[in-house]
């Protein structure tokens, strides 16, 4: 698992919110840092997918732990 | 990072359920650096109005679930059968039907009209009111939150002309 140099907690949240609060986030970082960020909405498995395709930012890997999804990604 | 995009919406339902698409797209597609105007025109207007007062109208839309926000799993799935008849008829029925779904919805852990409003003003959409229906319904331009231009069709054809998606809601 790559190391995260912020997380950003957005379990029980629904659609939108995951994507507006790591929009967010992001913003805090600079380029090439790292934000872990977990979910437990199942619709922001493709959701994260479409945000990195479409603002240029690396989904460096996500995974699965039971009802949880927690993804990787790197500031573009 | 892909070519600047743009999305033109308009606003044009007063519920409280049918305010969430335009502030669901608006706010989303901001976090997806979509540059968005939302034009909010008719029942919409009032969607701008520093204090909203959107509710659901059960009664005019029999394909709406009416589900408990409290109680057991099996008891906040179930589909309570009101008749329309009573819906329409009870005095009261609909602020409390609103208070239910607002509930349903914070269990649900789905952000608040107000919340995704806020995140749309933070992140830069532009929100365009209806002048033709302001004077109609004779609200003023200052109970409409901060930022708010006014302007009418053309304004936003001009827009939408230029924009890559463009939605009636």
């Amino acid at each position: 698992m790559p190391n995260a140099d912020k997380e950003l907690d957005c379990r029980g949240m629904n659609c939108p919110l995951p994507i507006l609060k790591t929009k967010k986030a992001m913003e805090e970082l600079t380029q090439g840092q790292v934000l872990k960020m977990i979910a437990t909405d199942p619709g922001s498995v493709n959701d994260m997918a479409a945000w990195t395709r479409r603002t240029g930012n690396e989904l460096m890997e996500s995974e699965q732990n039971g009802g949880e999804y927690v993804f990787f990604l790197k500031k573009a | 990072m892909a070519e600047q995009k743009k999305m033109a919406l308009i606003a044009s339902k007063g519920e409280l359920d049918w305010a969430y698409p335009p502030f669901i797209l608006a706010s989303t597609a901001a976090a997806m650096d979509i540059e968005v105007q939302v034009f909010f025109t008719f029942y919409g207007l009032p969607l701008l109005k520093k204090n909203l007062t959107a509710s659901i109208s059960p009664g005019s839309n029999p394909a709406m679930p009416m589900k408990m926000p409290f109680g057991p799993k099996w008891f906040q799935n179930f589909n309570w059968p009101i008749p329309n008849l009573l819906m329409n008829n009870v005095p009261g029925f609909e602020s409390f039907a609103t208070s239910l779904m607002k509930q349903t919805f914070k269990n649900k852990g789905v952000a608040s009209i107000e919340e995704l409003r806020e995140m749309c003003v933070e992140s830069g959409v532009k929100m365009v009111g209806c002048q033709m229906t302001m004077d109609v319904f004779g609200f003023k331009h200052d109970e409409f939150i901060d930022g708010v231009e006014l302007g009418g069709a053309a304004t936003f054809l001009e827009y939408a002309a230029e924009a890559d998606i463009q939605m009636f809601l």
